[in-house]
């Protein structure tokens, strides 16, 4: 148990390093969904959107609970990036050549990613508040939201390393990362509500795990615990089943590919 | 002589879809030699490492380390060698410290032992003075270094070397050589591949030349080349169509014992080169093949190398293995 704890701190560590070491691109994640998003999507669309279809007292209230899971759901699928060069470069076959327990490689992308994704998911809510939103259901609101951004995160990680462990090129692992992330997004409720959206998008819409989470995360911004509390009751249990699913199809994965 | 035996293959076999990446191969490594396992790309080389590391699952066969088996007992396994990977098996962003520290962590060191160790090692390699800039800094060479260092950590009884000199220029090759042999001094033993001939010869004290996933031939290269008998005779011709019939017209002469045709002449193993020679000369006169070049040596090992693959290295396509 000991040497479970060394590996999987030493291999976080590492991640750290990386990131730390790599501070404009730390600088441009982190930036990024606050200022394309929030800022001048939430902006731009302030008099374009009807608050009687939004239900909001302002566009960038509504859209924060959007931007809150779409971060997520970046942070989700690009989880794997790294792994995926470790792969490439024959660095992954050097950690699995040592005496490691199998897990940890995975546990401490894990542990990174949740932890990178939190802490942008407060500085976005922090940004938010700049903005006037303030959270409905106060720091226990907040906490509630983190735990909803890693369930979701977990699942999306695990595609993500599926994906770094089955690709033959990283060039195919891009494409589909460029091809998932922009269509989810469109068809989640989190720049429209699922009620104004076309009926065939809204049908779709209601098959996205995105959905699930943003319909509880913006009550709990905007309206209240009442409201909150059977949206995030179902997305816990929305989010069980995904997170089921996708860790049993990245292991699978994981293990054909190192043997 | 009996000598303890640290690796032990038996009738290893490993496919792809169908394909047999290493079909049936079966050799032993003794305690503190240096064996190499030498061939072109895509002759199966890494497939084998890879399950020596206990990163590959064999299809049909096993391999032992030091009595345990890579599948059964990996765990263990793990824990008893040093891999040194082909290059570029380098984080850009950590230091080559930090690869060690991570290392050390990995191998469950202690931090006081893990240092005593990396001091000791980034002094070796010869990396005290780089050893806190980031390895995107760092030369071929010295990239290296680092991965021999990052192999040496765990202070194994065995080294797994893969291509250790590939791309590298001269002076870094010679030491790399140079570290290889006193490992073998402190005791080591070293299985390494490599496609470079010359470094199979200078370094190993014993070979398996690999081809397609077979073992051609195995022994120390001395006795691989004394196997092979007399003499080479090399020909290079100006008019190459001819080479097919000047081929024939040796074939079976009296001391003309292998003849092997090559893309600009033959390759001609003879018993002796005075009573030989003046017979080609002949041959090549009357179909009026024209010498560009005649070389006559004791064999080499590209000679071995030919004699049971049929080819040459050089022939080999730069194709990436697996």
């Amino acid at each position: 148990m000991q040497h479970y704890w060394q590996e999987i701190s030493a291999l976080t560590m590492r991640w750290v390093l990386r990131l730390s070491r790599e501070k404009f691109s730390m600088l441009f994640t982190l930036v990024q969904p606050m200022l394309f998003w929030l800022i001048f999507f939430g902006n731009l669309f302030q008099r374009a959107a009807d608050t009687q279809v939004t239900q909001a007292p302002n566009y960038i209230s509504f859209l924060a609970a959007g931007v809150v899971v779409m971060t997520v759901l970046n942070n989700g699928l690009a989880g794997g990036v790294d792994l995926l060069f470790d792969k490439e470069n024959g660095f992954l076959e050097r950690l699995m050549s040592t005496p490691i327990h199998r897990s940890s490689v995975i546990l401490s992308r894990f542990i990174f990613v949740m932890t990178i994704t939190s802490l942008q998911v407060l500085v976005i809510l922090g940004v938010a508040f700049l903005f006037g939103v303030q959270p409905a259901t106060g720091l226990l609101g907040i906490a509630t939201i983190l735990l909803i951004g890693m369930m979701f995160g977990v699942g999306l990680t695990s595609i993500s390393m599926a994906m770094a462990f089955s690709v033959k090129s990283h060039g195919d692992f891009f494409s589909v990362l460029g091809f998932l992330s922009l269509p989810m997004i469109f068809l989640s409720s989190a720049l429209v509500p699922l009620s104004a959206m076309p009926g065939w998008m809204s049908v779709l819409a209601q098959f996205n795990p995105m959905t699930w989470a943003i319909d509880a995360v913006r009550p709990l911004i905007l309206s209240g615990w009442s409201e909150a509390l059977p949206h995030v009751g179902m997305v816990v249990v929305v989010m069980l089943v995904f997170d089921a699913l996708c860790l049993y199809g990245g292991a699978k994965a994981f293990r054909r590919a190192m043997g | 002589m009996d000598r303890t035996i640290a690796i032990n293959v038996s009738h290893l076999c490993k496919s792809y879809d169908g394909h047999k990446a290493i079909d049936d191969l079966s050799f032993h490594v003794y305690a503190g030699e240096i064996f190499g396992l030498l061939g072109p790309n895509g002759a199966g080389k890494s497939t084998m490492l890879r399950t020596l590391i206990t990163l590959l699952h064999p299809t049909s066969g096993a391999a032992t380390v030091l009595g345990h088996d890579t599948v059964r007992e990996a765990d263990v396994v793990r824990t008893l060698f040093g891999y040194v990977p082909q290059e570029r098996a380098i984080d850009r962003f950590l230091t080559g410290r930090e690869h060690l520290e991570l290392l050390g962590a990995l191998y469950h060191l202690t931090k006081e032992e893990a240092a005593r160790r990396i001091a000791e090692l980034l002094k070796l390699v010869e990396l005290e003075a780089h050893a806190d800039r980031p390895a995107k800094t760092y030369s071929g060479g010295m990239k290296r270094k680092l991965d021999i260092a990052c192999g040496l950590l765990p202070d194994p009884k065995i080294l797994f070397l893969d291509e250790p000199t590939l791309g590298l220029d001269v002076p870094s090759r010679l030491r790399i050589w140079e570290y290889v042999r006193m490992l073998k001094a402190r005791g080591m033993t070293v299985l390494m591949t490599t496609n470079y001939l010359d470094e199979a010869d200078q370094l190993c004290d014993r070979i398996a030349i690999i081809d397609g996933g077979k073992i051609k031939t195995l022994g120390a290269p001395a006795e691989l080349k004394i196997a092979l008998g007399g003499d080479i005779v090399s020909l290079t011709i100006k008019e190459t169509a001819r080479i097919g019939a000047l081929a024939a017209a040796v074939t079976g002469q009296p001391a003309i014992r292998t003849v092997n045709t090559t893309a600009t002449g033959l390759d001609i193993r003879v018993e002796s080169a005075e009573k030989a020679i003046p017979a080609i000369l002949d041959a090549a006169n009357r179909l009026g093949c024209r010498l560009e070049f005649i070389d006559y040596h004791r064999p080499r090992l590209d000679d071995v190398f030919i004699a049971h693959t049929g080819r040459s290295m050089k022939d080999d396509l730069p194709t990436k293995e697996e």
